[in-house]
């Protein structure tokens, strides 16, 4: 199993960022989202993060509620969830889950960390759990032994991404841009001053999200920050294709051109 | 600041004595509540609380809400005896908290009335706002109107098409109304619409949050505001009395008109407290928005309450007649008040709140909104079984005029 510090390591020892991708699980379907994460393993993803799909996705935008809405609509359930994940890291990426709590709190915080870990997971991302409510997912998290993510935004002050910072371990997502999720024209200018502000507090890499989504942008973020996250291009993709063969064409293209991005 | 110098609200109005939710607890009422949020709008919300707790002891904006109340929202609002539609309640004493006779119809009135202060204290000119039945969006563009604010509110597809009247209003009021046409359509959904525009602009933007629930500070904050209702109606009770209540009743959606009247009655151990949620078609129906009697302990819209919600975490849709109550999660502090054992929370089929919508327009001449029809429903039951001696304060949170569409269709009018 890889594990984030390895990804981390490597991409280091080979002087550039990593290369992050999300897809929901049960999106397009619940194997075409294992076919096409590892088609963006293949293309040149480091990591994955499966997205648990959630009925009120309140950080994100049209393109990743639109995705998740599909996908439970086909009925994506959280084993679905974990086979997707248990798929995906056979690919060699680290695969981490992206979720909102609710459905962690409802299943179980330790038979949840336990399930995940079973699948070959490394960890998550939790988007609505701030650290005063972490507690409990955090021990959960350390006894199974994965690894918990959390964001830092342009408005954190140098006390939140002190706070928020110390509850990350394998790398710190720091929000490039106020807003939700989606692909921008621009990557947000408030993202370099972030990674600069959030590095001294970070025992971890520092990964930049939100807005990310052609290989100049993660060149842009690749030049000041230890990994490129890569959401809603992919979606986008798959989303715009005729079939699945073109989507997984189409993906594979967008990984490959970020993850030339990334070595620039 | 007292009453004799013609206030209404004294800074101790503004403790919210009772169950907890200030600063000290950051939120929580027992394990309820709390903060569930990106970590983005975590400034803004501790901006907004920092204010808050500024404001509510500062004499000049006591002073300004307290005028505002009194010479634009129409308070004191009148309570008003139904003896005629109090012989369905085995003859209890009914009284009405006549929410429904300030400005713009609603209870809502109130809190947008603070809030907007507020915002203009945090130098914001903007105020988005989510909107069920269409008051709380009607009542924010009003406000926003009045302090010239920019004003957004976002509503379900849905109820805009049930409560077209309000989106004319709001759009009179000179508001932008953003029909939210994801998920279910309706006030859940146009909640998760108005935090996405919030993380966007929420350096210009104040999210004018509409009942108790939410992330901290909201369901301190609002219930603050609203909690003029219960001081108004305790002393008026007991004034026409010279006691208290046995109960009090309201309808029970997201909880503010709910909480806005009991708060002031938590720590009256004798005074029992009921809440009405809606039953829709029926619990077994599964068709509904019993969200307390029905639901379970859960997380939605950034606070820790109960939630219908399925096996694994996915809010269930809610049903209701009335918009304003078609709500799948509650304000925290309710869920409090109900594991305490302090309030206890029942449903209200639509067909119940119908009809003692029409046996209230009948009987006293006052067409009531639908929300709050499934508080007189509860209270035509509460009297028969606490019988003729009782005394029953009910909140008439609002006025029917933006439910005639739906009572033409419900009664073919």
């Amino acid at each position: 199993m890889t594990t984030l510090a390895t990804v981390f390591e490597k991409a280091r020892a080979e002087n550039r960022a990593a290369l992050v991708g999300y897809l929901p699980a049960g999106f397009p379907t619940i194997d075409g989202a294992i076919a096409a994460a590892t088609a963006m393993v293949e293309a040149g993803c480091d990591v994955i993060e499966i997205g648990l799909p959630y009925s009120d996705p309140l950080m994100d935008g049209p393109t990743i509620q639109d995705a998740v809405h599909r996908a439970l609509e086909n009925g994506t359930r959280i084993a679905d969830v974990m086979r997707t994940v248990e798929g995906v890291a056979k690919s060699g990426a680290a695969t981490l889950v992206m979720t909102y709590w609710n459905p962690i709190d409802r299943y179980g915080a330790e038979r949840f960390a336990r399930d995940l870990a079973a699948a070959g997971g490394v960890g998550t991302i939790t988007p609505d759990l701030t650290p005063e409510e972490a507690g409990p997912w955090r021990e959960a998290s350390a006894s199974a032994g994965i690894d918990t993510v959390f964001l830092v935004a342009p408005s954190s002050t140098e006390e939140r991404i002190a706070i928020v910072t110390e509850c990350c371990t394998g790398f710190v997502y720091a929000a490039s841009l106020m807003g939700v999720t989606g692909a921008r024209e621009s990557v947000g200018a408030a993202a370099a001053g972030l990674v600069e502000r959030t590095r001294p507090h970070a025992k971890v890499p520092v990964c930049v999200g939100l807005g990310v989504g052609t290989g100049a942008q993660a060149a842009e973020v690749a030049a000041y920050a230890d990994g490129v996250i890569v959401g809603s291009a992919f979606i986008r993709r798959l989303l715009d294709a005729p079939n699945e063969r073109e989507g997984l064409r189409a993906v594979r293209e967008l990984a490959a051109e970020l993850a030339e991005g990334v070595r620039r | 600041m007292s009453i004799s110098e013609g206030t209404l609200i004294t800074p101790a109005d503004f403790t919210g004595a009772g169950s907890g939710g200030d600063v000290s607890e950051r939120g929580k009422f027992g394990v309820f509540g709390g903060r569930y949020v990106p970590e983005a709008l975590i400034p803004a919300l501790d901006e907004v609380a920092a204010e808050y707790e500024k404001a509510r002891t500062d004499l000049a904006f006591i002073r300004e809400f307290d005028h505002l109340l009194r010479t634009y929202a129409g308070r004191p609002t009148t309570i008003t005896e139904v003896p005629r539609f109090a012989e369905q309640a085995g003859g209890a004493r009914i009284l009405l908290k006549r929410e429904d006779l300030t400005h713009t119809g609603a209870h809502k009135i109130n809190n947008v009335l603070g809030q907007a202060l507020l915002t203009k204290r945090l130098g914001k000119s903007r105020v988005i706002a989510e909107t069920g039945a269409g008051q709380h969006g009607v009542a924010t563009a009003t406000a926003a109107a009045l302090m010239g604010l920019e004003c957004v509110i976002y509503m379900g597809a849905v109820d805009c098409e049930r409560q077209a009247l309000n989106v004319a209003r709001m759009k009179l009021l000179g508001a932008r109304v953003v029909p939210v046409t994801n998920g279910s359509q309706t006030l859940k959904d146009a909640i998760n619409e108005a935090f996405r525009d919030w993380v966007t602009n929420v350096d210009s933007t104040h999210y004018l949050f509409g009942t108790v629930a939410g992330p901290y500070p909201f369901p301190g904050i609002v219930r603050d505001f609203a909690r003029i209702i219960g001081v108004e109606a305790r002393r008026q009770v007991l004034e026409l009395t010279g006691e208290l209540p046995d109960a009090v009743c309201a309808a029970v959606g997201g909880g503010s008109n709910a909480i806005g009247i009991m708060h002031a009655f938590i720590e009256d151990a004798d005074v029992q407290l009921h809440g009405y949620e809606a039953g829709g078609r029926g619990a077994e129906t599964g068709e509904h928005a019993l969200t307390l009697t029905q639901g379970s302990i859960g997380v939605l819209h950034g606070s820790r309450t109960y939630v219908l919600q399925d096996d694994e975490g996915q809010t269930i849709e809610s049903h209701s007649i009335s918009a304003g109550l078609d709500y799948p999660g509650v304000g925290p502090e309710h869920a409090w008040l109900k594991d305490s054992g302090r309030a206890t929370y029942h449903g209200i089929t639509d067909a119940e709140a119908m009809d003692a919508f029409a046996l209230l327009a009948r009987t006293e001449g006052i067409i009531p909104a639908i929300e709050s029809s499934h508080a007189l429903a509860g209270a035509l039951k509460l009297g028969r079984d606490l019988g003729p001696d009782a005394t029953i304060l009910v909140n008439l949170s609002g006025r029917g005029d933006k439910d005639m569409g739906t009572a033409m269709k419900y009664f073919n009018l």
